[in-house]
């Protein structure tokens, strides 16, 4: 916009510069007045429920990927090559847990799963680490989703299976040895979001009790302040690490993914 | 897995390419339904039903309607005054910030720095972001205490504080503008030069290009990335819940409460206060892909 000096679009960059970097330095400035110097950082590293809850969150976080992918890969595929009549039903379930907050779907799970039902997953620690992992699956659909059909489309699954068809291949190749493999770069797009969403999430974690890094990071505070503020801005640097690899993905790939909710 | 060559085609189906054939491929199909039915749709149904049955198991519409008192109206009206204000406040700004690096003449390194960053904190809410902003504007933030050094005295003389509505806002901007980046930016960068250039040689003035050309192509994104917003932050507890202790009236933490029994009415009300949400975000979502439907058509 020319009538706008270019002054008036620095003045709304600093704005938002500002507001962006002033709540992290905030972060960043508390956390060092703990005495020592760094000690807030080095109590949190030593601090074993910090690997622990950590750990617990990667694997989460990585068993979700896998799921999501292995159920997701086949589902846009198949809709892609064979029935695009039903791609509207599919998205609309994809998109499904943007109408159910994930306040909500860990309410209902809940309560389907537990107090006697007949799959009753609420009521034990190992059936919870399921029902987890299974609420953050539905959680990535909508990413991995979106991530996949954009990979599809961007790569021409009619030539390629008809090829590898003519080439003696069955189904099961076909998705793992041929399609899989052009998928790399939406799939780890789809990948590294997921992770950073379920290594952040806090909601399902906390009313499933899961010792996952979230729920720890909202309880450590309210004894240790420092350590606490250490805590986020590791977070986010978790957050920002994701995301700086989703965009040297996608930096050198045909296919990008977009990210809609957040 | 058959060979069989028969054309097996579901109706309505596109003609396919004859080589193709069928087996029990489809199955491929089958987890991924079973799985959304199993962890989405029945948890969800499981609410639908709770919130249509009195504790005895009878047909009853009186948890809905047991929705219009004061207080519960009270807690929705919070919830959706948070998220309007925010779509809106999120919306422009982050469409001024996306416009501003694109086509604003910025150098071009601040666009890619922008949207790294829009990726980040668009995914950065919850625990982290509630406590960064407590150091930040919290009683003896940081900023509250620069505030104070030049005269301003936010808490005590401007009635501000960070545990209240207003307070939520300015939190939950912190990934609503980001995701309206995010969203905007391709959008902006759709509008075509051409357009630009048929419209002044036809002798438009920039702010009739705006007013007649661009702003309607851009309007159905800007709406329905508003509305995508607007669920954005109507959905949000974690934030609110670190940030207030649980301790603000607004739907997700009145249904936190209901989950920890902290409260003592019947959960078939609890599931009526879900499913008013979930009304709500449906109404949202809908809206969202029809506006985006209709931005297709220009933006490709």
């Amino acid at each position: 916009m020319r009538r706008l000096p270019r002054l008036g679009w620095w003045l709304v960059f600093i704005i938002g510069f500002l507001y962006f970097f002033v709540p992290l330095y905030g972060t960043l400035d508390f956390s060092l007045k703990s005495k020592p110097f760094l000690s807030a950082y080095t109590a949190v590293l030593a601090d074993s429920q910090f690997v622990a809850t950590l750990g617990y969150s990667f694997i989460a976080g990585i068993l979700t990927i896998i799921i999501s992918i292995l159920i997701i890969v086949p589902t846009a595929f198949w809709v892609r090559l064979k029935y695009p009549q039903l791609r509207p039903f599919i998205e609309f379930i994809t998109l499904l847990p943007f109408v159910i907050p994930p306040v909500i779907l860990v309410y209902g799970l809940l309560n389907t799963y537990s107090g006697g039902t007949l799959l009753p997953l609420g009521d034990s620690d190992t059936g919870l680490n399921v029902l987890l992992v299974a609420a953050y699956v539905v959680l990535s659909f909508p990413y991995m989703y979106r991530a996949v059909d954009t990979g599809l489309r961007a790569i021409d699954i009619h030539s390629l299976t008809e090829a590898s068809q003519s080439l003696g291949a069955g189904w099961g190749r076909i998705l793992f040895q041929v399609i899989l493999p052009n998928l790399r770069t939406s799939l780890l797009s789809g990948a590294f979001l997921s992770l950073a969403i379920v290594v952040g999430e806090f909601t399902i974690a906390t009313f499933m009790s899961r010792p996952a890094f979230a729920p720890y990071l909202g309880i450590v505070g309210d004894s240790k302040p420092y350590e606490q503020a250490a805590l986020s801005l590791i977070s986010f640097g978790i957050t920002w690490l994701a995301m700086i690899i989703i965009a040297l993905i996608g930096r050198n790939s045909r296919s990008k993914i977009k990210v809609t909710v957040g | 897995m058959t060979n069989a060559a028969l054309p097996l085609k579901a109706p309505g189906a596109p003609v396919a390419r004859p080589v193709h054939r069928f087996g029990l491929a489809w199955l491929g199909m089958v987890p991924f339904l079973v799985f959304a039915f199993m962890f989405l749709i029945a948890p969800t149904l499981f609410l639908v039903v709770g919130s249509l049955q009195t504790a005895k198991g009878t047909f009853t519409l009186e948890n809905f309607a047991d929705l219009f008192t004061p207080q519960i109206l009270h807690t929705y009206e919070n919830s959706l005054e948070i998220s309007i204000v925010t779509a809106l406040v999120g919306g422009v700004f982050g469409f001024l910030l996306a416009y501003a690096v694109i086509s604003g003449g910025l150098p071009r390194i601040l666009r890619s720095a922008l949207m790294t960053f829009s990726g980040v904190a668009s995914n950065f809410a919850g625990v982290p972001l509630a406590y960064a902003f407590i150091y930040t504007m919290g009683r003896s933030g940081l900023f509250i205490v620069f505030l104070k050094s030049i005269g301003i005295d936010l808490y005590n003389s401007n009635g501000f504080t960070l545990y209240s509505k207003i307070g939520l806002e300015v939190v939950y901007l912190y990934f609503q503008f980001p995701l309206m980046v995010l969203i905007i930016a391709p959008a902006i960068e759709g509008l075509k030069k051409d357009w630009r250039e048929a419209a002044e040689n036809m002798g438009a003035s920039s702010f009739e290009y705006w007013r007649r050309v661009a702003f309607p192509i851009l309007l159905p994104t800007l709406l329905g990335t508003m509305i995508l917003l607007f669920g954005n932050s109507f959905g949000a507890q974690a934030t609110a819940y670190a940030l207030t202790g649980g301790f603000i009236d607004i739907v997700t933490i009145a249904i936190s409460r209901q989950m920890r029994g902290d409260v003592l009415f019947n959960p078939n009300q609890g599931y009526a206060l879900a499913m008013g949400m979930v009304i709500i975000m449906a109404i949202s979502i809908a809206g969202y892909s029809l506006l985006q439907r209709r931005s297709e058509r220009w933006l490709k």
